[in-house]
């Protein structure tokens, strides 16, 4: 009872704070930002003196088992549901952008312009659906590979709900103008502190769990959520390193000025994508893929190299972002060279995770969460051999600033980043509701081709605006003058444009098969369905040959 | 400590150290010995039936 009064009070306390903050908000951003600590703040004392428990009642409506289990899995579940939700927001509000740029109408002042949907399509995509997907695979692995219960409970719980506060505010301060207009990194500082509070929590249950295990080795899938865990950590505090105006107001201004500035963006942004995006998706790459081919990994050594060369390497690769700018040349060729050397651990990566299904090829065919996972594997490839090729000072002088730059990242984001989740999610389901098998392995078949001709849609039609932009920008006539405007290479990208959305319709319809299915499951529904693959069976050839080769030839029937 | 000091550092002791710890970073699962224990840490993942 005392414990649950100070509980009660301590909510109370942020209540007051929070209101007060907005009484003194020195904008109307800020002050909506306070209200949601408020309203957070408000529920919370609610529950706690009310003894009411909406999460139960959540938790019954998702089917949850809350039978006592070896492991920990109840933040596992809710980081599911949440990975599906945000997949649904951050898809959506991709097609909305793209229809946007076919169709400039649909630039709904000043909530819904181009300029701030399109950070928040960024950031749900890469930190809400990403990042939800890689806290839920990285409790889920932790556990097992370390055959330990989740360190700190309580603490884990706070890491997914404080993760979704996060999402929450950095989504409605896109759509307010909040930004610091860092790629990757818009939030404010006030969000930005929040994070780190949040993220360092995380530390501390992975940490906790791996110091907790009854397992001498720590597998190599800790190894990249570890890498991918601290690094984020480092970057997002140095990157975010600014001055705010005023303690009770939303602008601040970085630490940072001119091309250093410039170069901790990308420094930051560049290992988002090579820790975020790369580290972490393998460290679920090499605990999924040998748990559904069901055998290990192809070479251990290997996993060891490609581990330790993406940790030296991708850290120097950020300068190739700014080709052809203020940064000194050196630090532009390093950043290039780096780049380029990264395709060699990178590919080492690919063949180690096809080379597990060495000996058991058939299962592309007869699995599709095999499938699904080879076709992640070879985007994986794909991309980090496009990146390092579009590193290349003079490929850069054609591709940057076009939109083969936005192929590449969507070749990557929907190939690999996409698709792995997405079988991961496929594998986890079952598992953690504790049902036979998947609603439905068809549905998993349609919605890997829905996504696979959606990819080829996007990465192909903007392969073409990207080189058709580039090669217009360059053109120069004989008097020496620029041919065309920039309105015109706009309006040659119209076709492209149609296309690329056409393609992310695809991408969508595929993810909307896959809500239907994961919530079947949940719902613990199995669908009654021809199994994709069988054993082939004639009944026409299936009689003893006895009495044919006796009546034909009547020789002696050789004893088999 | 200028910067002039500091990047000459950097792009020679600093290399070398960078590259040394690199390498037998990489080489450590390649020493005698080693192979058992990569192929007990590669299979740890499929020790219990059931992970549920």
């Amino acid at each position: 009872m005392e414990s649950s009064l100070t509980k009660v009070g301590l909510w109370f306390a942020l209540l007051v704070l929070s209101i007060l903050a907005v009484a003194g908000a020195q904008d109307s951003g800020f002050a909506v930002h306070m209200w949601i600590f408020a309203a957070v703040a408000f529920g919370g004392m609610w529950i706690t003196a009310a003894r009411y428990d909406p999460l139960a009642r959540v938790q019954g409506i998702f089917h949850m088992p809350t039978d006592p289990t070896r492991y920990d899995d109840d933040p596992i579940r809710w980081g599911v549901i949440a990975t599906m939700f945000w997949g649904t927001a951050g898809f959506l509000a991709g097609l909305f952008i793209a229809l946007q740029l076919a169709f400039p109408a649909l630039n709904f002042e000043p909530y819904l312009n181009f300029g701030r949907v399109r950070p928040l399509h960024t950031s749900a995509v890469i930190f809400a659906f990403g990042g939800n997907a890689l806290i839920a695979t990285s409790f889920y692995v932790v556990q097992r590979t370390c055959r330990a219960r989740l360190a700190f409970p309580a603490l884990a719980r706070f890491v997914f709900w404080g993760y979704q506060l996060f999402i929450v505010l950095a989504a409605s301060g896109y759509l307010m103008g909040v930004t610091q207009s860092r790629e990757y990194a818009e939030p404010e500082w006030y969000v930005d502190i929040w994070l780190t509070i949040v993220w360092l929590s995380y530390a501390a249950v992975f940490i906790g769990t791996i110091v907790r295990r009854h397992e001498p080795h720590i597998y190599v899938a800790n190894w990249f959520y570890l890498a991918f865990i601290l690094t984020v950590a480092m970057l997002h505090v140095v990157n975010n390193l600014a001055v705010p105006v005023s303690f009770l107001g939303s602008r601040s201004y970085s630490a940072f000025a001119g091309v250093q500035d410039a170069l901790t963006q990308w420094w930051y942004g560049h290992n988002a994508v090579g820790f975020f995006l790369t580290a972490g998706f393998l460290a679920m790459m090499y605990y999924f893929v040998p748990k559904q081919a069901e055998r290990p990994v192809y070479s251990y050594r290997l996993s060891i190299i490609h581990f330790w060369s993406l940790i030296f390497l991708y850290i120097w690769a950020g300068p190739h972002h700014l080709h052809y700018t203020a940064l000194p040349d050196w630090a532009q060729t390093l950043g290039m060279v780096f780049s380029v050397m990264l395709w060699m651990p990178s590919w080492g990566g690919m063949i180690n995770g096809l080379m597990t299904l060495n000996g058991a090829w058939d299962k592309v065919r007869t699995d599709p969460i095999i499938r699904m996972m080879v076709m992640a594997l070879a985007f994986y490839g794909m991309s980090t051999f496009e990146g390092p090729m579009l590193s290349i000072k003079s490929v850069n002088s054609l591709s940057h600033y076009t939109d083969w730059t936005i192929g590449h990242v969507h070749s990557g984001a929907l190939g690999w980043n996409g698709m792995i989740t997405f079988a991961c999610v496929y594998y986890l389901v079952p598992r953690l509701w504790k049902r036979e098998r998947l609603y439905s392995l068809r549905m998993i078949n349609w919605h890997f081709w829905l996504a696979t001709i959606g990819i080829v849609f996007y990465a192909a039609s903007m392969w073409v605006a990207g080189i058709t932009q580039g090669l217009m920008w360059r053109e120069y006539g004989a008097d020496g003058y620029l041919v065309n405007s920039f309105a015109d290479t706009v309006s040659a990208l119209h076709p492209m444009y149609l296309m690329r959305a056409f393609g992310g319709l695809l991408y969508l319809s595929g993810f909307v098969i896959m809500l239907v299915n994961v919530w079947k499951t949940i719902a613990g529904c199995i669908r009654v369905e021809v199994p994709m693959s069988d054993a082939a069976f004639d009944p026409e050839k299936d009689r003893p040959i006895a009495t044919n080769r006796a009546a034909v030839s009547g020789a002696a029937i050789p004893a088999e | 400590m200028d910067y002039n000091t500091l990047r000459h550092l950097a792009d020679s002791w600093g290399l070398l150290a960078m590259l040394a710890i690199f390498v037998s970073l990489c080489a450590w699962p390649f020493r005698p010995g080693a192979r058992s224990r990569n192929r007990d840490a590669a299979t740890l993942i499929f020790k219990d039936d059931n992970d549920g």
